[in-house]
């Protein structure tokens, strides 16, 4: 990982209170593996000050045809804005100044090549899982992204997902894109179908808790990417702790999402009530 | 001008130290959390997370707040317990050229005491900080910060079971810091750091729950820098011993004001997090700051405070 003082390529709203940044980024790509996150803040004086967590979009690259300047790396996210320093981050400029420290975490696992591939996002939790629908299918996996949200407007980048080779099935609560109802109605028809699938997920709590319980029940692998408060993002500060299996009063264990996660085995977390108290919410921006 | 370079290095209770920058324990990790982002041996000291006697899972979530220009924090002194740490953290310290300076605390005078005498046999750790005043934990050594007998009583102790310097961190919640600051200089303390987190509250206005789940926890960041200078300022004047400044410093500006008012050195806690190089920054910093206004020792800046 490193240390990027470096400047913003793109800030665009692309569906209500959801923006896409483009970050310059030279090196990123070739370190970056699918499912890991970047802490982020402004380079300025702001009323904010700790840097905020975000799950990595993709990598790219800006050819030199564009404008005559070299090639460019660069890493997206995609965020939603929640809070005071997402909102700063949304108000930020082409060429604007920004601080990257990452690739962090700890990634998805692919598992073996060729096993069906189920992934489950829901609204801004489909972000850290683009990198890892392209490099499944890239090792050969047959990947079904199921898409989840309130609304349409919760579905972000469906046609990028359905370009990198995923086949996509949406599901809104309100029935406005897709099928009507929760993600997790189009996750127990596909299990039935694949029961031999490896599962990924990404979302809301609720979302993550219903998604765990499927799996259990099925006895399917499953692994999650969590989101949470943070403070440093490197293991140092202990400050986004989450509840690992087997916690309990007398005697707890907590894991650093920062360091041992932010993707997790779903069993190696509690899945108890106490979980959910942990404001996990996956892959934007948090408060 | 002058082409030598200015001389950062500062004497702490006979620590000598390249120079007065450290990080604040507890935002630091054992510090080799840090090695991919800065050479620690850049900086003055390393100081671990507060050690104790057994292994400590720490507070319920959320455990951190952001606030404006600080942070809450209840962490809850989260930590490995001595044991795991000698066997496990300490064999990275061989290889350093920088101090190391081992934060403990404990729930009963024996257990300082305990971690005292185990710290002291372990030759990788130059010295000790000893902790009484962690404002987030029922018995985190707070009840021996706030009095001055307590505070007296455990010095003493650990005084006793320690042949290395010996650096005690007060808490600022307290009503007079300068008589628990005269107490443990008393009972032997080779130096005091200050000050810890003050105690702080926030509250989500949505669910009117508090932004901790241990309800309140200690600020920290640029938002307790003046509280921290003037606490600093006070205990410079009622002690004879050093002072190590600490609160809310996050650039080369913020240390001189706790070196002018008498710090011998500064820690760095906060800025830790929003940039893992401030630290570097800061010292690279002082010395800019030194060949600007025509110095050549830091010492010349310290306790240079004119009223």
């Amino acid at each position: 990982m490193k240390n990027y003082a470096t400047i913003v390529l793109a800030n665009q709203e692309i569906s209500p209170s959801i923006f896409r940044m483009r970050i310059l980024a030279p090196g990123f790509a070739a370190a970056a593996q699918p499912g890991q996150f970047v802490m982020l803040r402004p380079a300025l004086a702001l009323p904010t000050m700790l840097r905020r967590p975000f799950g990595v979009f993709r990598t790219g690259c800006l050819p030199p045809e564009c404008d005559g300047l070299p090639p460019r790396e660069y890493m997206e996210i995609l965020y939603k804005v929640v809070g005071q320093g997402t909102k700063i981050l949304s108000e930020l400029h082409q060429g604007d100044r920004i601080e990257l420290l990452g690739p962090l975490g700890r990634g998805f696992d692919l598992g073996p090549p060729g096993q069906e591939k189920i992934l489950v996002g829901g609204g801004i939790g489909l972000v850290p899982l683009f990198m890892l629908g392209e490099a499944l299918v890239a090792q050969g996996s047959r990947v079904r992204l199921l898409m989840g949200g309130r609304t349409r407007d919760d579905i972000l980048a469906v046609t990028e997902f359905e370009r990198s080779g995923v086949e996509t099935y949406v599901s809104t609560d309100d029935g406005s894109l897709g099928e009507a109802g929760f993600v997790t109605k189009v996750l127990e028809r596909k299990l039935s179908k694949y029961p031999q699938a490896e599962v990924f997920a990404c979302g809301p709590t609720p979302m993550l808790t219903a998604v765990a319980a499927i799996c259990a029940a099925r006895q399917v692998n499953l692994q999650v990417s969590l989101e949470a408060h943070m403070a440093c993002g490197v293991g140092a500060c202990l400050g986004c702790v989450v509840k690992g299996a087997g916690h309990s009063e007398s005697t707890p264990r907590y894991l650093c999402t920062c360091k041992a996660g932010p993707v997790f085995q779903a069993s190696d977390l509690d899945w108890g009530k106490a979980t959910a108290e942990a404001a996990i919410n996956c892959g934007g921006g948090c408060k | 001008m002058n082409s030598i370079r200015p001389s950062l290095a500062v004497e702490v209770a006979g620590l000598k130290l390249k120079n007065p920058v450290m990080p604040a324990s507890g935002t630091f990790g054992y510090g080799e959390e840090y090695a991919p982002y800065l050479d620690l041996n850049r900086l003055g000291a390393i100081v671990t997370k507060g050690l104790s006697r057994n292994p400590k899972a720490g507070n319920p979530t959320p455990r951190i707040a952001e606030t404006t220009s600080g942070m809450l924090n209840a962490i809850g002194l989260q930590n490995v317990g001595i044991d795991a740490f000698i066997a496990g953290k300490v064999p990275y310290y061989r290889g350093l050229q920088t101090p190391v300076i081992a934060n403990f605390f404990g729930n009963t005078l024996e257990e300082y005491g305990e971690v005292a005498r185990k710290l002291n046999d372990v030759p990788e750790v130059t010295a000790v900080e000893l902790n009484i005043s962690c404002p987030n934990v029922k018995q985190g050594g707070i009840v021996f910060g706030t009095e001055a007998s307590a505070a007296s009583q455990v010095v003493t102790l650990v005084r006793q079971a320690l042949n290395k310097p010996l650096i005690v961190k007060l808490t600022p919640n307290v009503t007079d810091i300068t008589v628990i600051a005269r107490a443990v200089e008393e009972a032997g303390a080779d130096a005091i750091s200050c000050i810890n987190t003050i105690t702080g509250m926030a509250i989500d206005v949505r669910t009117r729950k508090p932004k901790i789940a241990n309800r309140t926890g200690g600020l920290s960041g640029p938002a307790i820098r003046p509280v921290a200078v003037r606490m600093t300022h006070q205990v410079v004047q009622a002690v004879k011993i050093p002072v190590i400044g600490i609160g809310g410093i996050t650039c080369a500006e913020d240390a001189l004001e706790f070196l002018i008012v008498g710090a011998k050195a500064v820690q760095v806690g906060t800025a830790n997090f929003i940039d893992p190089q401030a630290m570097l920054a800061i010292i690279a910093g002082l010395e800019q700051f030194l060949v600007a206004e025509g110095l050549s020792d830091i010492n010349q800046v310290i306790g240079s405070l004119k009223i």
